[in-house]
């Protein structure tokens, strides 16, 4: 029974440096329209990633692809060592997502969202409620847990939806462009609230903008353009001697806007 | 088994996340327990739904009632009025509305946030869309009961058992209906708003039925048109639900419906897949 032996060793080695999130060689277009070209990156247990790209630069649909809702036609995918192709039950119950638009209800209050968004994940009914409560807590809306959604500002509304991402304890958040429409306030106390979040829970994060004041100095960045990894690193490392601004600029406005 | 244990027992697992049968069965709950609650705050949805199927009973068959003689067909025992024969089709009529609504709301908000939310639950996507489409007959069957009870009040009593055996009835003509309205929406990217589904699908589905007119008047008229009817699935529907309310199983459309379903299902789960599917490749 050696060969058990040294294929559990090697298991258990997998087991230890998994990564949050692997993009392994992954490719994906819409008829003629090469979306994704080859995209590779990885997200270590707890890290911070920020996927910088303009418009149409290929962010929403690497996340589509991540969270299944098209299929990854080559490469592959790994959810916390998970294929998301072979294995998308445990490797979406390790997922949460912000989505560009709320997806909370308008029409119910927050605490039905949240015991919907549980029930979406299986937990049983008072877990889910305690984790509610700790969650709303957490992101400062205490007291508006019976408060229906539609009467909630906008950064308000965005951190009962942080809430709904977190509460079944995700081992990966994906965040697609999540301060987009909020005023500078909000982006500011949303940005801030998801760092300490994550950072508290272990949670690795995926943040995807074009919002550079978004990034930190020691945050790790990767630059998509046009569908492809133009750079990524360090994002002091990136900006060099000049602003992140500038070095973003100059690796996005290199190559001509394609015809779509 | 033992890794299972572990998976759950490793603060760094799965986190809260139940992925067996329990947690399943409570995501279904969940999900059928929001759209009656959503459907239970929009009132003006639930008075639109409800006026549809009215007007065709206070006022079309009023109309026609001295225009069409029916015979006595099973399951009924005696001649019966316009009313009485119209009101399982207009209870099919209120499941082919709600059905086709939510299964392009399905296919229509899949963008929102809400609906990419629901579809990244860790849940087999099958067993997501089922317990949608359960979610939606749930609903369409509290408008049916408060039809039949209003119908009630306007003089058509069916026996009191009717309205229990009504039930299972109608979450399967139901299903059939939600499952045919996904996958066309889906499949069918003209169909994707209410006017196409209106003209294409509802329209010609009920009026070619069995739902206002007996099909041997049908027949007499045209057998052509009669032999539409017979293929169209919602004939079968309203028979189940007409048999059921009285008690009676009709067999035929009994075995139709069911296969209908199943087929049906089976072909939207297929082209609601974007692995698989048709909406991943239409971008």
């Amino acid at each position: 029974m050696a060969s058990s032996w040294a294929e559990r060793a090697i298991e258990i080695d997998k087991v230890a440096d998994k990564k949050a999130l692997e993009v392994d060689h992954v490719s994906h277009s819409f008829g003629r329209l090469v979306a994704l070209d080859d995209v590779s990156l990885s997200v270590d247990q707890g890290r911070f990633l920020a996927l910088l790209g303009v418009n149409g630069a290929g962010k929403t649909t690497l996340f589509s692809l991540i969270t299944r809702l098209y299929d990854n036609v080559t490469g592959a995918i790994r959810v916390d060592g998970y294929d998301v192709r072979r294995q998308p039950e445990p490797a979406l119950a390790r997922l949460g997502v912000l989505f560009q638009s709320i997806a909370l209800d308008r029409d119910l209050t927050v605490r039905q969202n949240l015991a919907y968004h549980a029930a979406l994940h299986g937990l049983p009914r008072s877990l889910a409620r305690k984790t509610a409560e700790i969650m709303i807590e957490q992101v400062g809306l205490t007291g508006k847990m019976d408060s229906r959604v539609s009467t909630l500002s906008g950064g308000q509304m965005r951190r009962a939806d942080i809430a709904r991402a977190l509460l079944h304890r995700p081992r990966l958040l994906l965040l697609d462009e999540p301060t987009v429409g909020l005023d500078v306030q909000s982006r500011l106390e949303v940005n801030a609230l998801l760092r300490e979040l994550a950072g508290r829970e272990g949670v690795a994060v995926v943040w995807a903008t074009h919002l550079l004041d978004e990034v930190q100095p020691g945050d790790q960045v990767a630059i998509l353009h046009h569908g492809r990894i133009r750079r990524s690193g360090v994002a002091a490392d990136i900006a060099g001697e000049a602003s992140l601004e500038d070095a973003f600029l100059k690796l996005t406005s290199s190559t001509p806007e394609p015809a779509t | 088994m033992n890794r299972r244990k572990a998976e759950k027992g490793a603060g760094s697992g799965a986190g809260f996340v139940e992925l067996g049968w329990p947690g399943r069965l409570r995501a279904l709950r969940g999900i059928v327990w929001r759209e009656v609650l959503r459907f239970a705050r929009q009132r003006e949805r639930f008075l639109s739904a409800l006026v549809r199927p009215l007007v065709w009973l206070f006022i079309f068959a009023a109309g026609f009632r001295s225009v069409l003689g029916l015979s006595i067909t099973p399951p009924y025992e005696t001649y019966v009025l316009y009313e009485v024969y119209v009101t399982p089709g207009l209870c099919a009529m209120i499941q082919l509305f709600s059905g086709m609504q939510s299964s392009l709301s399905m296919v229509y908000d899949r963008e929102t946030g809400a609906m990419r939310s629901f579809l990244v639950s860790p849940y087999p996507r099958w067993f997501l869309l089922g317990s949608k489409l359960l979610a939606g007959v749930a609903v369409s069957i509290v408008q049916v009961v408060v039809f039949l009870f209003i119908a009630w009040l306007w003089g058509i009593d069916p026996p009191v058992m009717g309205y229990l055996t009504v039930l299972p009835a109608l979450v399967l003509t139901g299903m059939m209906l939600g499952s045919m309205g996904l996958f066309l929406s889906s499949a069918i990217r003209q169909l994707e708003n209410f006017a196409g589904i209106m003209n294409f699908v509802i329209f010609p589905m009920f009026f070619a039925s069995s739902a206002l007119y007996p099909l041997w008047r049908m027949q007499e008229s045209s057998t052509l048109l009669y032999d539409i009817c017979r293929l169209n699935p919602f004939t079968y529907a309203v028979e189940l639900i007409r048999f059921a309310l009285y008690g009676q199983v009709n067999w035929t459309a009994l075995l139709v419906v069911f296969g209908a379903t199943v087929l049906f299902f089976g072909a939207a789960v297929y082209a609601y897949d974007p692995s698989k599917g048709l909406i991943g490749r239409r971008r």
